[in-house]
């Protein structure tokens, strides 16, 4: 039987981190695994912290990742990674969207946005990708398609058909939106 | 057969639908509403929202007694408003099935407490299902119409957040078609529950209760997986899942009926392990009823009363293992949801901040006023409780302290109940102030339609309340409509209100900035004009996301993107360096 993997997407409200677990589980189910995807609803328009787990193999029992057994951790901000690192495995691997958000806090002057992070996630994490996700969103045309850029990169790591990955977005994402998204995905992929 | 993913929520409308429901009915609540925005894809059945849980029950016990099917759907404190007619319908029991999903909030993901609903299950005498998958859930879903009709009783369905928002591979089935049409049968002995009947119709619910424990002994959602023989786990719902996770070699009786409990089948598999758990979220329900039967367990002594289960609390709760959890970095700024930028309530918020009012809150967007800087909201406890809260403070208060007192409440969360408070207000000559913030749509839970929308679950359009004519009607004599974008008119009546001695209502009348169908065009966003801001911070008041306070050059500035172009922050400026695009600075 083969191991259960776990992925961990993290950011805030409205980057589009549930299109982007629903299509991650979407490659999963086609490629005849066991999927199970599990976030929580409710603030995430409202700009607050969100997570979306998705564990895959082939059976998966809990839909929350035990702690510590996170594989890969997906994150739309910068901030927001370094929140979820404890709960990532040893050697376990990071890829970051180079992206700031301010959280209340900090846009009130009360706290600073921490420094130095992609070093000290580095540090931690040797195995750490950092994607210019809005850089390459605008590129593609659109930043709303932040969220598909990432994917893109996120599938150079893990070993899945490129078909899966289109026919799902093909799936997921509105017809009128789906040039501009696919040129992203492509954006994504060719990020080293 | 192929499979697709579903939500626990999606899973349940699915199910409602493969067994012939012909009714649905529910009001939306966290982890809930997307159950009854699932069922409308299936055009056979009637799916509505109500303006509270108690409507949305009774609304279901109609259908059932003129015999169709029929399901209702509520977040666990909703269940807590329709237990009325809940306690009584125990009694009456059913003509077509009727299902009442429950969907409790352990960790109080969005919720104003984490009452564990399985209680109401015993304290009803209502049997409960509990899946613990996305497959369970759709099969539960049927199943409970049977069971329902096979034993005349409504059944509960019982989710968790992480049930109803987890998405799982699921089995699709097909619809049954032979159900008998409804029509009108009458059997007041049944249905009419004066003593005489309902005394009567006790004693058949309390032989229900004990027919089906002895059933469900042998039923297969009761069932019992061997692993290495050695411990033994009683567990339900979700928790099943991280017992599989983190004790993989245990024996497991998994229980797909938490009530009532399969007590023959229990005292089997207990008989065998000298080392038996009882792994469940929250109460101890399983656990004291077994403990109640003389069987020794292991459970809340090492499982926590509070909070859901995770597989690591799960594991450090068992074998005293420390866990990594997000919460090791403290020193990271938190991220708590906010207002989103062009929110109507905000200025109210500030308004209410700066005029020192004790706020009686409630439920819904607006509750995070609460939230600095806004600062705005003294008391919160349940929907409609606002206005209640207010009355009730003001009894005990000096003339000028009572001047204070403003309740604030949602269009939505005002017809679910705040109108009988409003009743109350009045005709008990209370001297409270009342603002119900009309943003013409349930916002918190996703933007459900209601009564003050003006268009149903299914998008018609219909007749939309007219709240000024309803204060009216139950007697507010002081009325005060206004655009809560008009900072200074806020202001002006929020103060003038306050100092009256009598009851008023101020009803604000901007649409959410999230609703489509919003009659405002999206303006152009604003920019500070970085010579004119002062640095004064007066514009940091309104806690909105698109302002940013630049810690270096000490001054304000707006996220173009996420700007609505309100124009609130430009009223707060006392130095005019909040301009449109375009405008000269």
């Amino acid at each position: 039987m083969s191991k259960v993997k776990n992925i961990l997407l993290a950011g805030v409200g409205g980057q589009g981190i549930l299109l982007a677990s629903e299509v991650l589980s979407e490659v999963m189910l086609m490629a005849g695994l066991d999927v199970k995807k599990n976030e929580i609803h409710g603030m995430s328009q409202r700009g607050g912290s969100v997570v979306s787990h998705v564990r895959y193999g082939d059976k998966v029992y809990s839909s929350i990742i035990p702690e510590g057994e996170v594989d890969i951790l997906f994150s739309f901000e910068m901030l927001e990674t370094c929140r979820y690192l404890p709960l990532l495995r040893q050697n376990g691997q990071v890829i970051i969207n180079n992206w700031k958000i301010a959280p209340p806090s900090v846009a009130l002057g009360k706290q600073a946005y921490p420094e130095n992070l992609t070093e000290n996630i580095r540090q931690q994490f040797p195995n750490t990708k950092v994607v210019d996700g809005l850089d390459l969103a605008l590129e593609a045309g659109n930043a709303k398609t932040v969220n598909t850029v990432l994917l893109g990169a996120l599938s150079n790591v893990l070993d899945f058909d490129r078909e899966l990955w289109l026919t799902a977005l093909r799936k997921m994402i509105p017809e009128r939106l789906l040039d501009i998204n696919m040129k992203a995905f492509e954006l994504g992929c060719q990020v080293k | 057969m192929k499979k697709i993913l579903l939500s626990g929520n999606e899973a349940i409308a699915r199910g409602a639908y493969e067994a012939g429901a012909l009714v649905a009915c529910a009001y939306p609540g966290t982890p809930s509403t997307e159950i009854l925005e699932n069922i409308t894809q299936y055009k056979e059945i009637d799916a509505s929202w109500a303006p509270n849980e108690k409507v949305a029950l009774e609304v279901g016990i109609g259908a059932c007694f003129g015999g169709a099917r029929s399901l209702v759907a509520m977040k666990h404190v909703g269940v807590n408003v329709a237990a009325d007619p809940l306690f009584t319908l125990s009694y009456t029991g059913v003509r077509g099935g009727l299902v009442l999903v429950t969907a409790d909030d352990p960790e109080l993901h969005s919720s104003q407490n984490e009452q564990d609903n399985r209680n109401f299950a015993k304290f009803a005498k209502v049997p409960m299902f509990e899946p613990a998958d996305s497959q369970e859930a759709l099969e539960y879903t049927k199943l409970g119409f049977e069971v329902s009709e096979q034993f005349d009783t409504p059944v509960f369905l019982r989710s968790t957040t992480r049930i109803s928002h987890s998405k799982s591979a699921v089995s699709l089935g097909e619809r049954r078609t032979d159900l008998p049409e409804p029509k009108l049968e009458r059997n007041p002995a049944k249905l009419v529950m004066l003593p005489g009947n309902a005394r009567k119709r006790h004693i058949d619910v309390e032989k229900r209760i004990i027919d089906m424990e002895d059933w469900s002994s042998s039923q297969p959602f009761n069932r019992i997986e061997k692993g290495a023989g050695e411990i033994g786990v009683i567990t339900a719902g979700v928790s099943y899942q991280y017992v599989k996770e983190v004790l993989p070699d245990a024996d497991v009786l998994k229980i797909g009926l938490v009530y009532p409990l399969p007590k023959k089948l229990i005292r089997e598999f207990a008989a065998q392990y000298s080392q038996l758990y009882v792994v469940e979220e929250l109460d101890p329900f399983i656990e004291e009823q077994i403990r109640a039967m003389g069987i020794e367990v292991t459970g809340k002594d090492k499982l926590s009363l509070c909070g859901e289960l995770t597989p690591g609390r799960l594991k450090k709760g068992l074998f005293g293992e420390a866990v990594p959890s997000e919460d090791c970095s403290p020193e990271l700024p938190q991220r708590p949801p906010n207002m989103c930028p062009g929110c109507s309530h905000r200025g109210v918020f500030m308004e209410l901040n700066r005029a020192k009012a004790y706020v009686t809150g409630d439920i819904g967007c607006y509750t995070l006023g609460f939230m600095p800087p806004l600062s705005a909201m003294d008391t919160c406890v349940c929907m409609g409780a606002s206005i209640g809260n207010a009355t009730g403070i003001c009894k005990v208060l000096s003339p000028e302290e009572q001047q204070k007192v403003v309740a604030v409440i949602g269009d939505s969360t005002f017809l679910h109940t705040g109108i009988n408070g409003l009743m109350d207000m009045v005709y008990n000559k209370s001297a409270a102030t009342v603002i119900i913030l009309d943003n013409r749509i349930t916002a918190m839970t996703g933007r459900q339609e209601n009564p003050t929308s003006g268009f149903t679950l299914t998008e018609l359009e219909t007749y939309r309340v007219d709240l000024e004519q309803l204060c009216r009607a139950v007697g507010v004599e002081h009325i005060r409509v206004i655009d809560p974008y008009n900072i200074a008119l806020t202001r002006k009546t929020i103060r003038e209100e306050m100092a009256r001695p009598e009851v008023s209502v101020i009803i604000t009348t901007r649409p959410c900035m999230l609703v489509p169908r919003d009659n405002l065009e999206r303006r152009t966003p604003l920019f500070v004009d970085q010579d004119k801001c002062t640095g004064c911070q007066a514009c940091m008041r309104l806690g909105c996301p698109a302002i940013n306070w630049d810690a270096v050059n000490k001054k304000s500035n707006i996220d173009k993107i996420i700007c609505t172009g309100c124009k609130v922050c430009q009223q707060t400026c006392g130095f005019g360096a909040f301009l449109e695009y375009g405008e000269q600075s």
